[in-house]
């Protein structure tokens, strides 16, 4: 990991200094971890609505007569299914079918495809597209040309419309469905600067992502944050995305994916279309499916008090090691002790008391249902 | 939150409080500000021993856990027991709901090598820059 005076800022560095953020290091960047705290923050993306800084991820731009025939090789979904202006969420797979990043697939036009991926893996991510172009289309690291930001929440829609001066209609869900996007041109005072807007997120919530050019990024923070203010919207931090994302059961790269486990024992069968040609990876991922899973990644409740995290070591009840926890805390929504862990598929039935080392302690845990949480309509 | 002037503090952010010979523990304001949302708060048995400077039990935010440590030796005489439905007295009232133990200290003296309330403060405010 980087020094601290290595750590990069984002466009976005002054709003978080001037709301009272507090800074960690994440993925080689200096991001705020909560402003208001980290419950607060969760709550009101729950309830109202919260503000991310994500310009910390990673685009890549690909673009030339092959991007499909790439997109398609790189990728385990089906590129193909993608139209302009729609969005897809989608894994990189290395050949024995583990995930090296999941990313979302934009696409913009004939040809011209926009990949939003991990800031952590940025640079690996690069380098694997990049070794594996032997279709001749370019990539392009855009990386530093744009900032990112997520307004997430059941305001997210009214807030939008507030700040760009535009009908809620249009952007409402029949006008604007998930994982499509649009661009908009909005002068906020200072020329007009092009957004576009994804719906997408990692919240469990409706909401969007927004991608601006790093400097108009303050004023379009400044301006959603005073539209917002009326509806309760508050800045959140990479805290908050954690238990948000977490209670949805949203993996996390570095957590329930990696290079070692592979995208079926990671429970994204879902993104891995093994009907749709050949891919990287995809001999090792149908010979998977084939024979099933060895693991699979499944929700815990925490019987006992306490709470469980990464790298907790889970038995079963004879003692013998099953696995290993991935994700864990006790999360405002759900208000218990949960977290996901990769264990053999024997032990993964719902209802199967497991027990989780915790620094010593053995504490009961029981196999439940995924997701923990899932927004009402 | 003011310091409190009637206890004593750790250069781990724990205060220690002499109550008529038995020593009360918890947290600093500042510790739990940093710690953040506390979600549990494991403690030891009562009648366990515990040691200046070593873990006694540990405190876990959303985010976190760590380690508190005894600001004594001694014996743990009580624990509070109401910590367990309700971890949040750490960041509401660490100085009152929010203290873990109360320790019988084998050697009181250990009191008097603690920073007090202003030094504290002072101490916190270096580490802080």
């Amino acid at each position: 990991m980087a020094a601290d005076s290595e750590l990069r800022r984002t466009p976005l560095y002054d709003c978080h200094k001037q709301a009272g953020a507090r800074f960690v290091p994440f993925g080689g960047w200096e991001m705020p971890v909560q402003y208001s705290g980290l419950v607060d923050e969760h709550n009101a993306v729950r309830n109202q609505a919260g503000l991310f800084d994500v310009s910390h991820m990673g685009e890549v731009i690909v673009t030339g007569e092959k991007a499909l025939e790439f997109l398609q090789h790189v990728t385990s979904n089906d590129v193909s299914k993608l139209t302009n202006g729609k969005a897809q969420y989608s894994l990189l797979t290395n050949e024995s079918g583990g995930v090296v990043d999941d990313i979302i697939v934009y696409k913009r036009g004939d040809n011209d495809y926009l990949l939003c991926v991990n800031a952590a893996n940025t640079d690996k991510d690069f380098q694997w597209l990049t070794e594996h172009n032997t279709f001749g289309v370019n990539l392009d690291n855009v990386s530093q040309q744009y900032a990112q930001i997520a307004l997430q929440g059941p305001k997210a829609v009214a807030i939008l419309a507030d700040t760009l001066k535009l009908p809620a209609a249009k952007f409402e869900l029949d006008e604007f469905p998930s994982f499509t996007h649009q661009t908009f041109k909005h002068n906020f005072g200072n020329g007009e600067v092009e957004i576009l807007i994804a719906r997408t997120g990692y919240t469990g919530e409706d909401g969007f992502e927004l991608f601006v050019e790093p400097n108009a990024a303050p004023v379009l923070w400044d301006q959603l944050m005073e539209n917002g203010q009326a509806e309760g919207l508050k800045p959140a931090g990479l805290g908050a995305r954690d238990t948000l994302r977490l209670e949805a059961c949203y993996p996390l790269h570095g957590h329930e994916l990696a290079d070692d486990i592979t995208a079926l024992e990671s429970g994204l069968a879902w993104v891995v279309k093994l009907d749709k040609g050949d891919f990287i990876g995809r001999d090792a991922l149908a010979a998977e499916k084939e024979s099933g899973s060895r693991r699979k990644l499944v929700g815990l409740e925490v019987v006992d008090a306490g709470i469980i995290r990464q790298g907790a070591v889970v038995t079963d009840a004879a003692g013998n090691e099953v696995g290993e926890v991935t994700s864990g805390t006790k999360p405002p929504t759900v208000g218990k002790a949960i977290g996901i862990a990769l264990i053999d598929a024997s032990s993964a039935k719902l209802g199967t008391n497991l027990l989780a080392d915790v620094r010593g302690r053995k504490l009961a845990v029981k196999v439940i249902k995924k997701p923990f949480y899932k927004r009402g309509n | 939150m003011s310091t409190p002037q009637n206890c004593k503090f750790s250069k781990d952010h724990e205060w220690a409080r002499d109550e008529g010979g038995r020593v009360v523990v918890g947290i600093t304001d500042h510790a739990q500000v940093e710690l953040g949302d506390i979600v549990f708060v494991e403690l030891p048995e009562i009648g366990a021993a515990v040691s200046k400077g070593e873990s006694f039990g540990t405190v876990e935010s959303v985010k976190a856990v760590s380690d508190v440590y005894s600001p004594v030796d001694g014996v743990v005489e009580a624990i509070n027991e109401g910590l367990g439905d309700a971890p949040d007295s750490v960041n509401s009232a660490p100085y009152t709901d929010g203290w873990m133990i109360a320790i019988t200290p084998s050697d009181s003296s250990q009191l008097g090598e603690l920073m007090d309330a202003s030094a504290y403060d002072e101490y916190v405010a270096e580490i802080s820059k």
